[in-house]
């Protein structure tokens, strides 16, 4: 199979329960390379799990996940014709509210854990090419700090930096300003419009409309566990079909 | 007025400084046993088999729950009945003090590991670590760093009980500070020296422990 012509990652009949309570009730999605998706919806909707779900950081209960159209098994190691989370991770990076950098390493051994741990680089590569990507989220001078003395808005350019170590194909950006104080969000927010502008294929579940308006290609709006509109966001955003949507949007247009 | 009298007792001086040596013997001794049995004990109970918990669970609550003096006892005076071979003292010392505290590391253990947040481990998986990677690289480092404390003060507990070994004739300090005691009629100064040389074993380190805990404490 040719991977060009393969959606970056595909769902079908995805469905996710804890317990009795079902989370997402069937969802159908496609991520052509290059896109960037942004997924908007309530609190409790489901659109973090589902973001969660495209690198199995959450198991799907039932339904197909495919990468570059190849099965994506629950295992680590890959098997057959399926690719295990291993492999799938490398390729799909994922940024967390909580940015969870490591405490106990500096902002360069953050950066360089995964390369030198996971794809067995060598030390000096991984520190040259960390030092760089550093660089460009413009935090160069912060190499031999400690994430302790960073603020929000820098944890969360780093933890941008360790996805983007590992050379992904894909960028999962999991409401990744929601923990930020309000003046701190534009400095993340220009990472990520940075990255969209050099044609990665994102994903973003965001509270920022307007921003999600301005970077994605599409967006997709999850209401109560299903997908309830989708389109190009001058669509969506501006032109809403149904009442569920309008009122949610109307929240953000004080 | 008692006559105090330390020169009888020091000239079984050599006596002490050999009883002092198997104590930190079987102190050091018990202390990695301890860790293996602990670390044994602490991901059992993080697995995700039942059985493997019940098991590591079992374990720790009979250790925890009864007497190490009646443990001791019970290596080396009833276990070899019901199966038939005598257990050297040694061993059933050795066996038990390791067994005894290992009960107590593996709460540390899984008390510093469950400390730190999951987001850790996620971000770990993230990059795509395995779970022992996760475990090794992520996790351990900082949750060692938290389990330090107990873990120091456990230890300190350890070289004390130690000298519940004389109960099975093991030549230890206390042990030998009976001998001592039966040759030179002399119980306070023998016994007021041994208190004297665990005091002297064991304050460094608590000092030590204080010193090391008030230092993490500033690089948080």
């Amino acid at each position: 199979m040719n991977s060009t012509i393969q959606p970056a990652i595909s769902v079908r009949g995805l469905t996710k329960s804890y317990g009795a309570l079902q989370v997402l009730k069937g969802i159908d999605l496609d991520l052509p390379a290059g896109e960037v998706l942004a997924i908007i919806g309530p609190s409790g909707s489901g659109k973090s799990t589902l973001i969660r779900c495209l690198n199995m950081m959450e198991v799907l209960t039932t339904g197909d996940l495919r990468f570059q159209g190849q099965r994506v098994s629950t295992k680590f190691k890959d098997k057959g014709d399926a690719i295990g989370t291993a492999t799938l991770r490398r390729k799909v990076g994922m940024c967390f509210q909580h940015f969870n950098l490591f405490p106990h390493l500096t902002v360069l051994e953050n950066v360089t854990k995964g390369p030198t741990v996971v794809l067995k680089e060598d030390r000096k590569a991984a520190d040259n090419y960390a030092r760089e990507l550093l660089g460009k989220v413009g935090l160069s001078d912060k190499a031999e700090s400690y994430p302790s003395q960073l603020s929000g808005g820098q944890k969360q350019r780093v933890a941008i930096a360790r996805s983007l170590a590992m050379k992904p194909d894909v960028m999962l950006f999991d409401e990744v300003t929601s923990a930020l104080d309000p003046e701190l969000v534009g400095e993340v927010l220009e990472v990520v419009r940075e990255l969209a502008r050099g044609g990665m294929t994102m994903v973003l579940v965001t509270h920022e409309m307007a921003f999600a308006a301005e970077v994605a290609d599409r967006v997709v709006f999850i209401d109560q566990g299903v997908i309830a509109e989708e389109g190009p966001p001058e669509k969506v955003m501006k032109d809403p079909s149904s009442d569920r949507l309008k009122q949610f949007l109307s929240r953000f247009n004080a | 007025m008692y006559n105090w009298d330390f020169y009888t007792v020091l000239q079984s001086l050599d006596l002490f400084l050999l009883g002092m040596k198997m104590t930190a013997l079987y102190t050091v001794g018990s202390i990695l046993l301890g860790i293996t049995f602990g670390l044994m004990a602490a991901f059992a109970r993080l697995s995700q088999w039942w059985a493997l918990r019940l098991i590591a669970r079992t374990y720790q609550e009979i250790f925890r729950c009864t007497p190490l003096l009646v443990q001791i006892l019970w290596a080396f005076y009833a276990l070899p009945l019901i199966i038939g071979v005598n257990i050297p003292n040694y061993i059933a010392g050795l066996l038990m003090l390791s067994l005894y505290v290992g009960s107590f590391y593996g709460e540390i253990f899984r008390g510093g590991i469950n400390a730190i947040d999951k987001g850790q481990r996620e971000a770990a998986m993230a990059v795509g670590m395995s779970g022992a990677q996760a475990m090794y690289h992520i996790i351990m480092p900082q949750a060692i760093k938290k389990m330090l404390p107990a873990f120091i003060n456990q230890s300190v507990i350890q070289v004390k009980n130690t000298s519940l070994l004389y109960a099975i004739s093991i030549a230890e300090l206390t042990y030998m500070t009976y001998v001592v005691n039966g040759e030179t009629y002399r119980p306070l100064e023998a016994y007021t020296l041994t208190a004297v040389l665990y005091f002297a074993m064991l304050f460094p380190l608590t000092q030590f422990a204080d010193h090391f805990e008030r230092r993490m404490r500033r690089s948080d």
